[in-house]
């Protein structure tokens, strides 16, 4: 899976003064972001802050206008190859005609040479994805037959088929039973141990326990690798930590200065 | 009775064609209809059929056979539709509606300019079944082994690209290319169509199959083996009705269709409670 050639210490990303906008509104402005090897961040942040639309440049789904991006030291197109990417569950037409593994082996059809049939290998590696999840005895049924938290289940499955080194992760638990979600967590700090995880969430307790480092984005990013969310950020994000203590944010995450420094300073402000 | 009618038409060579097309254009309409329902652009294929006009005209101008002239102008209108459906994110619908009007417009004035009695024009708007010449047979099968071999080959690319794009640009299927493909496709299925139920009909062969095996299969394999023996069904209980009761061809073939398609969901609310 890994390159070879690529030694540990070289960034997974490189993320280099990158704007973009959707448009003509400016939503990402100088974002500069070096992601490692087995680095798990948690990236919070206010609605409409861009954090899908970071995925989206990552992925090369929307082209920044400024900046650039590369991913294991190649270009966006080569290496997304190398990214598993769980997109946020949407609206989908529930009489699509496709059933669960086949939505998985959607996982198998990057980069690999066209036409070849699906070996037992990568057979083997569709299960394997689908019992991460828990999904394997519903492997059969159509994807419109499942619960949006199953069907978020499946999107992860996919991603794991994709034998990512990267995985992109938006809000993947926001429909899951929380005993789900926490196997979910689990898995991903068990992964964590070889795949570097971005993950977008608005689940503090399950960013503040799991993931290594805490980045916010809105607009511009606020990401220093630590944990803690710093008294720059919280003045500079605002919103951020408002939505922290606002979802009874478990202490570790700020620190203590920080943690008074916004609650003075923001403390009218918590019913936002 | 209408059985013995039939085989006795059966001795007709053009009963035997009026077959063979049936059949070869149930294939086609079968397969690549169930990539019209599911990626829902059924409008899209409409305006496809009617801009084929415009090649038809321009068939009768130019002295060569109109369907060849017709393939050209729906490949050509298809290939601009698809742009135009994958480059503008909104209102694609108005501009492919304009399309569609200008490929019919174009055809009207190529035929105002071209000399003579035309004779079978009636033929593409409405179908002809009963008046397929073997060699439209041979491009028929032509077609049908070009669209075969291709979703044979990208089976699976396609089924991405329909069912979730922006998965399928992440794991570099070149989700362009692949949807280019799938529209030309759709064009070639189209003028074959034309031939049976005429342009203005086509959209119900193309859609009624598939729609009736969506509501029973959540397969896209057995979606496309149901549309195709449901088409294949539909134009050979047709065919016979309108010989029987010598009734336009391509309308009768749409109706029992359509009536197949309301007894369906009759059955299917019926089997859901």
């Amino acid at each position: 899976m890994k390159d070879p050639e690529l030694s540990t210490a070289d960034p997974v990303i490189e993320i280099k003064n990158v704007s973009a906008s959707y448009n003509g509104f400016p939503v990402l402005e100088e974002i500069n972001l070096t992601v490692h090897d087995t680095d798990f961040i948690g990236l919070i942040g206010p609605n409409g802050g861009g954090k899908t639309t970071l995925f989206k440049v990552i992925l090369g789904l929307l082209k920044p206008k400024r900046g650039s991006v590369r991913i294991m030291g190649r270009t966006v197109e080569d290496g997304r190859c190398s990214v598993g990417y769980v997109p946020q569950v949407v609206e989908m037409d529930r009489e699509f005609p496709i059933r669960v593994w086949e939505v998985v082996q959607m996982g198998l059809l990057g980069c690999r040479k066209p036409f070849r049939r699906i070996d037992q290998t990568e057979r083997e590696l569709v299960r394997y994805a689908l019992a991460q999840v828990d999904m394997l005895e519903l492997e059969q049924r159509a994807i419109g037959e499942l619960s949006v938290g199953q069907r978020q289940r499946v999107y992860i499955a996919r991603a794991l088929a994709t034998s990512p080194s990267i995985l992109l992760l938006d809000e993947p638990t926001a429909s899951v039973d929380p005993q789900i979600a926490a196997s979910i967590y689990d898995m991903l700090a068990r992964l964590n141990e070889t795949v570097t995880i971005i993950m977008v969430s608005h689940d503090m307790n399950a960013v503040s326990a799991y993931v290594k480092t805490i980045g916010c984005l809105n607009k511009t990013l606020h990401y220093h690798g630590s944990k803690e969310i710093t008294e720059e950020m919280a003045q500079a994000m605002y919103e951020c930590p408002v939505d922290l203590i606002a979802h009874g944010l478990p202490h570790r995450v700020l620190s203590p200065h920080t943690h008074t420094h916004t609650h003075t300073h923001n403390g009218d402000h918590e019913h936002d | 009775m209408e059985t013995t009618n039939m085989i006795e038409a059966l001795q007709y060579g053009f009963m035997r064609n009026a077959l063979a097309a049936g059949i070869l254009v149930s294939i086609a309409t079968g397969i690549i209809g169930t990539y019209i329902v599911t990626n829902r652009i059924v409008f899209l294929s409409g305006g496809i059929a009617h801009a084929a006009y415009g090649g038809i005209g321009l068939g009768y101008l130019l002295g060569i056979n109109p369907i060849v002239g017709a393939i050209g102008f729906a490949l050509a209108s298809a290939m601009g539709m698809g742009l135009v459906h994958r480059r503008t994110k909104q209102r694609s619908d108005t501009i492919i509606g304009i399309m569609w009007a200008i490929g019919m417009a174009l055809g009207i004035i190529f035929l105002d300019l071209s000399p003579g009695y035309k004779a079978d024009l009636m033929s593409y708007l409405f179908g002809s079944i009963l008046a397929v010449p073997t060699g439209d047979l041979l491009i028929m099968l032509v077609l049908n082994i070009i669209i075969v071999t291709l979703v044979i080959l990208f089976y699976r690319p396609l089924q991405a690209i329909s069912f979730d794009e922006t998965f399928a640009t992440v794991v570099s299927v070149p989700v362009d290319r692949l949807y280019l493909m799938l529209i030309g496709m759709v064009a070639m299925t189209v003028v074959m169509t034309m031939r049976i139920v005429g342009l203005i009909m086509v959209i119900a062969l193309l859609t009624i199959p598939p729609a009736i095996a969506g509501l029973f299969v959540r397969d896209m394999k057995r979606m496309m083996v149901a549309s195709v023996l449901l088409s294949i069904a539909f134009t050979i209980i047709g065919l016979a009705l309108s010989y029987t009761l010598n009734l336009t061809s391509g309308a009768t073939i749409i109706l029992v269709a359509g009536l197949g398609y309301f007894m369906s969901l009759m059955v299917k609310s019926t089997v859901k409670k």
